[in-house]
């Protein structure tokens, strides 16, 4: 390596150690949590070994019993029963409150376990809790990207669909594309005239009107949503301006609607598609314009035939950050949306926050980075064909 | 028709761009208790909630000292790399430089939650050094942008005419090369304040109600209770960016000044 190499190295070593030790780091640890499985072999490392050995037709012998009745009490003392309990209850609905009360009747019980416990929890006199314990007690699990696809591993080791009432992901990866496309579609209709139309004006005139997008570009994204907030509510002054009008009757509901969501997040991501729009449109060279109108093409075909393709890439930078952001939108739509408007964000948040679900934090924010990075790209591929497709 | 057309249909949707941030200020001097339009009467009430209450100024003070902090650190650190980044030439500098953008394109939630669940395991969650460092990190790249853009008019042969004369190269790089930068440095320094003190989704993760940052504050005001007081919050967020952002322009301004008088060809 040069002398200038290495000095050059040395300037960018901080901030990259930085990015490295804060960011790359950290997201690769919790991209693991995705097929980390460690709760049932640390809170039933005895019973797990034995039950390697099962074949899993017929209830366990007595060693397995007996290794589990030692395993429940140190598990206690260690304070891994509890997460283990919730592990195998997020895969079996009951699981946990099985595992309770075998717990709860542990302490007066007495050997052969085998037939006292199954005297005091039936379950255990069946394979079914045994398979369950036994197939999750392998240290990667693919079950929490399965659940994220509404999928999950039943105990004969089968892939197959969740129960309807569980199936909420693969509602909510079409939810959140849907928005997203909406919101990009939106942004392009409004800005693509509005970014013209400034692109027309005297320097002066249009670094005035750049203010107008510049303000809302600097201003804070929860300022502009809580505006909104305020503005859409019952007793809001949008309310208040239609009931006023005679436009309607009583005041319409649009706080918590999707109709909310689409409003505030293209207010605030249109600066995002105006601004390069608006750089690119700036730069256009009139001269060819003015020769397709000598040869005679009329305004509308000097503009789909010259104009629309030569802003092509600024539309298509725009649409890729305004798609991009709003895939990962989390707080404008937590805000003025309802339940029915949450988009993949809202549930890494409340799986992080609430039910502290870590596995199903990794697989969200593992399926929505490739979700970005697919839709980047594809959309990338698609730029020179996209004047194409708008044209037709 | 369309001549009239496009101007109308723009001009309605600047309308639209700037009226909900405006709206804002009649509603924080309100005199009422809910927040309606027309406003009942006008008072201050809703400014002496913010500035006598505890939480609201805590916030806003943890926001400036976070905002600082990151602003320091992310300038210093991304005008550094963004000058070494300009002068390398070894293999793998596009991996180098695409790292360091990493954190611009990842979703934002998923750098909180990962921050989130790295920072808690070495104490740095319910911090502000935690939210310092994740703040810094992702203003970072904003810094090496607009630095990098203005190092591409900077002469190199300036520093080698500097060095060879018997600068050491402290030197050189303070009296040299910092003073033709100075805008770029003066910009990204800004926009790294502004990410920092805009920034809401990494605060909800690695802030505790005792070190809520004022976007996390009004968060959590929106949610709970709806106080007209959060206009008033607004408010104060708002003339903070329109301050910003006159700085900003007037370190536009002055940069493209002094590239026209200096480069006649």
């Amino acid at each position: 390596m040069s002398r200038n190499n290495r000095i050059s190295f040395l300037l960018i070593a901080p901030l990259l150690a930085l990015v490295m030790a804060g960011f790359v780091l950290p997201i690769g640890y919790t991209l693991l949590k995705a097929i980390d499985n460690p709760q049932v072999t640390a809170a039933l490392p005895r019973t797990t070994a034995l039950l390697s050995q099962w074949d899993g037709r017929t209830v366990p012998d007595e060693g397995v019993f007996v290794a589990f009745m030692e395993d429940m009490t140190t598990s206690r003392e260690n304070r891994t029963f509890g997460s283990m309990t919730r592990r195998l209850n997020f895969e079996e609905n009951g699981a946990r409150t099985l595992l309770l009360s075998a717990r709860r009747a542990a302490p007066e019980l007495s050997a052969p376990y085998s037939v006292s416990l199954p005297e005091r929890v039936p379950e255990f006199g069946e394979p079914g809790i045994w398979r369950l314990i036994k197939a999750h007690s392998n240290p990667f699990t693919a079950s929490y990207l399965l659940r994220a696809l509404d999928l999950r591993i039943a105990s004969s080791g089968q892939i197959v669909s969740v129960d309807d009432d569980q199936a909420i992901f693969l509602d909510l990866f079409e939810r959140t594309f849907v928005i997203s496309i909406w919101v990009t579609v939106f942004c392009v209709l409004l800005g693509y005239p509005t970014a013209y139309f400034i692109s027309s004006l005297s320097d002066r005139a249009a670094s005035y009107a750049m203010l107008f997008v510049l303000i809302p570009f600097w201003t804070s994204i929860l300022v502009r949503t809580t505006a909104w907030f305020i503005l859409l509510q019952r007793e809001g002054p949008v309310n208040a301006t239609l009931l006023g009008a005679g436009i309607v009757s009583e005041p319409v509901d649009m706080i918590f609607t999707r109709f909310a969501v689409y409003v505030a997040m293209v207010h605030v991501l249109l600066p995002f598609l105006i601004l390069p729009l608006y750089s690119v449109m700036k730069r256009q060279r009139s001269e060819y314009l003015k020769a397709a109108a000598s040869l005679g093409a009329p305004p509308w075909r000097q503009f789909v035939s010259i104009y629309l393709p030569m802003t092509m890439p600024g539309v298509a930078a725009g649409a890729v950050i305004v798609f991009m952001l709003s895939v990962g939108f989390y707080v404008t739509p937590a805000l003025v949306g309802g339940l029915q408007d949450q988009m993949v964000s809202y549930y890494i948040a409340f799986f992080a926050n609430q039910t502290i679900n870590l596995g199903m934090v990794a697989a969200l924010a593992f399926l929505l980075l490739l979700f970005t990075a697919i839709s980047v790209a594809v959309t990338r591929k698609l730029v020179p064909g996209l004047g194409g497709t708008i044209k037709a | 028709m369309m001549r009239f057309a496009v101007p109308i249909f723009a001009v309605l949707v600047l309308l639209f761009l700037v009226s909900p941030i405006f709206v804002i200020f009649p509603l924080s001097f309100s005199s009422g208790n809910i927040l309606t339009l027309p406003t009942p009467g006008y008072s201050l009430q809703w400014y002496e909630d913010f500035f006598l209450s505890e939480r609201w100024l805590l916030a806003t003070k943890n926001s400036f000292v976070v905002g600082f902090a990151t602003m320091f650190a992310a300038t210093l650190l991304g005008t550094l790399a963004a000058f070494g980044i300009n002068m390398a030439k070894f293999p793998g500098k596009q991996i180098i430089v695409g790292t360091l953008a990493l954190p611009m394109v990842v979703p934002l939630i998923v750098t909180a939650a990962s921050m989130y669940l790295a920072f808690s395991l070495v104490g740095l969650a319910n911090s502000l050094w935690g939210l310092v460092i994740a703040h810094t990190i992702i203003a970072s790249p904003y810094v090496v942008i607009t630095v990098l853009a203005s190092l591409q008019t900077f002469d190199m042969n300036l520093l080698r005419a500097s060095l060879s004369l018997g600068a050491p190269p402290a030197r050189a790089f303070y009296e040299i090369v910092l003073p033709m930068i100075l805008p770029g440095v003066v910009a990204g320094a800004i926009f790294a304040f502004a990410i920092s003190f805009d920034e809401l989704v990494i605060a909800i993760f690695i802030t505790s109600p005792g070190e809520f940052t004022l976007p996390r504050q009004m968060f959590a005001g929106l949610r709970e209770f709806l106080s007209p007081t959060i206009t008033a919050a607004a408010v104060v967020m708002v003339v903070l960016s329109f301050i910003l952002l006159f700085i900003t322009e007037t370190v536009r301004r002055a940069g493209e000044r002094t590239k026209l008088g200096k480069s006649p060809s």
